[in-house]
């Protein structure tokens, strides 16, 4: 008996903290489907998949630089290849990729770094990384985009 | 209470055994691809032009994240509904239509896949474009589940009608929401298909690759959540009768299903943490919910850890080893059960780093992901499928299951196997390894050769996980073959309840309201970001195909 009290006693706990993160997650959802939250810097601009080569800064793509330290690379990507297929930059640089695809999805990794993202037709994605090590780094597409997938990857010398 | 012989029972038995063995099948074929991708993967062989990498791979996933996983989830919950609402007269003609209705879109879509016409993986991300009949034995598929979603709710209303002030038995309740939830997931996939269908018939000039994407992962989370409902049926109700155990409390059961309906469709942005187009305010929302599904989680655990400490109890035995050592470790439908709950804690963990912002950058579409998914729904969920297959196949046919020793040790060859290839694949994964690629050599760049040893080790685990398939066919054959019906088949009785549970709040029971917060919330959560996309300018992608 003793021991059935204490199940119960478990159970009911057990209960009352699933209705609280219930109701927790429900206000949450809520609200901040009515206020806008807070909004780190996440690209939404669209371009025109069919006209990317026509289409500034796309049509010249590669490397701008900004300010001492600070760069911005424009790539095309397209099956199977970036465009540019390699680029070199000084290490300290702060680098910002804006990417888009002519083609079908592709993605854009440079591996065992944060440089992580989808690169989708009709839209322009980007992402920054501050390089801190001199060296060749690979870029690889990491989305399946065809028969030549496994082929489609490109570089960074940082000098 | 029906005969185990009556010809109902028979002819809803047959029906079952049916989906059971589609699946099997299913896996059969899937691990076959998986096993020459892992060697793909290692450079142990390059696949010929005329099978090439990736038609395996659409065909892997295809085969084991849609079909095996969905006949068997229409098996199951089909099973525990005409188990629980026994009726002397039902009419199984819906339930074989849909099952057929199924049966055809796969053999639809796998047709397509196989000759090389659809090589668009899985989540057929468009412009990516297939052909025509891929897109119809999908959708086909899809719809004969709704089908199956119909008989189970028929069922429960006829039973509900006559048992106005009781509550539904439980299994039949857990299948009736699993089947809730999937129809309001499954309506993303079918919307996607309207717009992908008249686009590969050439109708439409273009296609909106950001909405179909968002259109997919809507249903791309919450059918995850299908497979895990899936296994926590089998955990809560059926595992606790291989040693006389009890449902520990059938409140918390209801409200952990509950939960899991109301919180499968507001997530799946977390699936594209790292497109365009979606703004991060609801890449946040969507992420702090994913955080929801702990809940359930930690009750199911504890409710399950409970139902095996209060059975050992009742047979004098106390202590948390001595509790171990009561469970029947002899019993492989017992056992596929608790390695599958061992191998799900570590992949409930690298959910948790998955669905965090920063850590997904590291990881999203490195091998990492495939080895989450390997160690959640490959891993715990097949395992747990295919245990309850073993039981569920000598209370359907009336036959002795076969080879039981092989069995048991077709149970933990998975376990072992699914550790070294998960764990390989996370490694490679955190090395930045790509996943979906047929040779990760890169033509020998610097950065790729590190990859190489954990690609070995996905092979090894790969080659022990196919020889454990091997031996669940085996298995799952010789009792149809080989084992002749016993003259009195076992029946088999759902796991009953504790008698000292708190009583279930009659609220539990209101599946419509349910279904109607849920379908709220996803539109809450989705209201946003539609709406975001659909006001900008839009630009259509023509699609190719370009393999
Ligand atoms: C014999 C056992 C298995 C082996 C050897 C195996 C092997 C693999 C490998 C190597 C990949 C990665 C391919 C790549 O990204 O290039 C993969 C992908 C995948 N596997 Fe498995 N697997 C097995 C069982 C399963 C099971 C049981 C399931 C689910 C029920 C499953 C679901 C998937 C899915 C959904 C993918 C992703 C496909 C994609 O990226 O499009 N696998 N598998
Ligand atoms: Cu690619
Ligand atoms: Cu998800």
């Amino acid at each position: 008996m003793n021991e059935s009290i204490h199940m119960h006693r478990a159970e009911k706990l057990w209960l009352r903290f699933g209705f609280l993160m219930l109701a927790i997650f429900l206000a949450t959802i809520t609200t901040a489907s009515i206020i806008d939250g807070i909004s780190p810097p996440s690209r939404v601009q669209t371009i025109d998949p069919t006209k990317v080569a026509q289409t500034p800064p796309f049509d010249h793509p590669g490397v701008r630089k900004i300010s001492p330290g600070h760069y911005e690379v424009y790539y095309v990507a397209q099956i199977f290849s970036f465009n540019p297929q390699s680029i070199s930059i000084p290490v300290g640089s702060h680098v910002t990729f804006y990417i888009t695809s002519s083609d079908v999805e592709h993605g854009f990794y440079i591996p065992a770094t944060g440089v992580n993202t989808m690169v989708t037709p009709g839209w322009v994605s980007s992402v920054s990384h501050t390089f801190t090590k001199t060296g060749k780094f690979l870029i690889v597409c990491h989305e399946y985009c065809g028969a030549g997938h496994q082929f489609m990857a490109g570089s960074i010398e940082v000098q | 209470m029906l005969s185990t012989q009556s010809p109902l029972r028979n002819a809803e038995n047959r029906l079952i055994l049916w989906h059971i063995y589609t699946a099997t099948g299913a896996l059969a074929l899937g691990a076959l691809f998986g096993l020459l991708q892992g060697f793909s993967r290692a450079n142990f062989l390059v696949m010929p032009s005329w099978f090439d990498y990736y038609r395996m791979l659409t065909a892997h996933g295809v085969l084991m994240a849609l079909v095996f996983t969905t006949f068997f989830i229409t098996g199951l919950c089909t099973f525990a509904v005409y188990r629980q609402i026994e009726r002397s007269e039902r009419s199984l003609t819906l339930a074989w239509v849909s099952y057929a209705t199924m049966l055809v879109g796969t053999a639809m879509a796998a047709i397509t896949i196989l000759s090389g016409n659809a090589s668009v993986l899985y989540t057929f991300y468009a412009p990516l474009k297939a052909s025509p009949w891929f897109y119809f034995g999908a959708t086909l598929l899809v719809l004969g589940t709704w089908g199956v979603a119909a008989d189970i709710f028929a069922n429960v209303i006829w039973w509900k009608k006559r048992n106005p002030d009781t509550l539904i038995p439980l299994s039949a309740f857990m299948a009736a929401t699993t089947f809730l939830m999937w129809i309001i997931a499954t309506l993303g996939v079918v919307a996607e298909m309207a717009l992908l269908i008249p686009w590969s018939l050439g109708w439409t000039p273009g296609i909106d690759v950001e909405l179909t994407r968002m259109l997919f992962w809507y249903f791309g989370h919450p059918l995850v959540y299908f497979w895990i409902m899936g296994a926590y049926l089998i955990w809560y109700t059926v595992i606790p009768t291989t040693f006389g155990g009890r449902v520990f409390s059938d409140a918390l059961t209801r409200l952990s299903f509950l939960i899991l309906l109301l919180l499968s469709t507001p997530v799946g942005i977390h699936h594209q943490f790292m497109d365009p187009g979606i703004s991060s305010q609801w890449k946040w929302l969507h992420t702090m919910l994913t955080y929801g599904v702990v809940i359930p989680s930690f009750m199911t655990a504890f409710a399950i850890f409970a139902s095996f400490e209060l059975a050992a109890r009742r047979a004098g035995v106390r202590g948390f080893w001595a509790t171990i050592r009561f469970l029947p470790w002899g019993n492989p439908v017992f056992t596929s059960a608790a390695l599958a709950m061992l191998l799900f804690i570590p992949g409930g963990f690298g959910g948790i780093v998955n669905s965090s912002y920063a850590m997904d950058a590291l990881v999203h579409n490195t091998m990492w992901v495939v080895g989450h998914f390997h160690i959640t729904v490959g891993g715990p969920v097949a395992l747990t499928f295919i245990g309850a297959a073993y039981g569920l196949v000598p209370v359907l046919t009336g036959r002795k299951l076969f080879a039981p020793k092989v069995a048991l040790a077709q149970a933990w060859l998975w376990f072992v196997g699914m550790t070294i290839m998960s764990l390989s694949m996370h490694w490679a994964g955190l090395l930045g390894a790509p996943r979906r690629t047929s040779d990760v050599t890169y033509m020998g760049a610097s950065g790729a050769q590190t990859w190489h040893g954990e690609m070995l080790g996905t092979a090894l685990g790969g080659t022990i996980l196919f020889i454990s398939i091997a031996l669940f066919v085996y298995v799952a054959v010789g009792t149809l073959i080989w084992n002749k019906p016993e003259s009195a088949p076992s029946d088999f009785a759902f796991a009953p309840l504790e008698p000292e549970a708190l009583p279930t709040p009659a609220v539990f029971d209101r599946l419509p309201r349910w279904g109607a917060v849920a379908i709220l919330l996803a539109v809450l959560a989705y209201a946003g970001p539609l709406q975001e996309q659909l006001s900008q300018h839009h630009y259509l992608a023509p699609g190719m195909r370009t393999w």
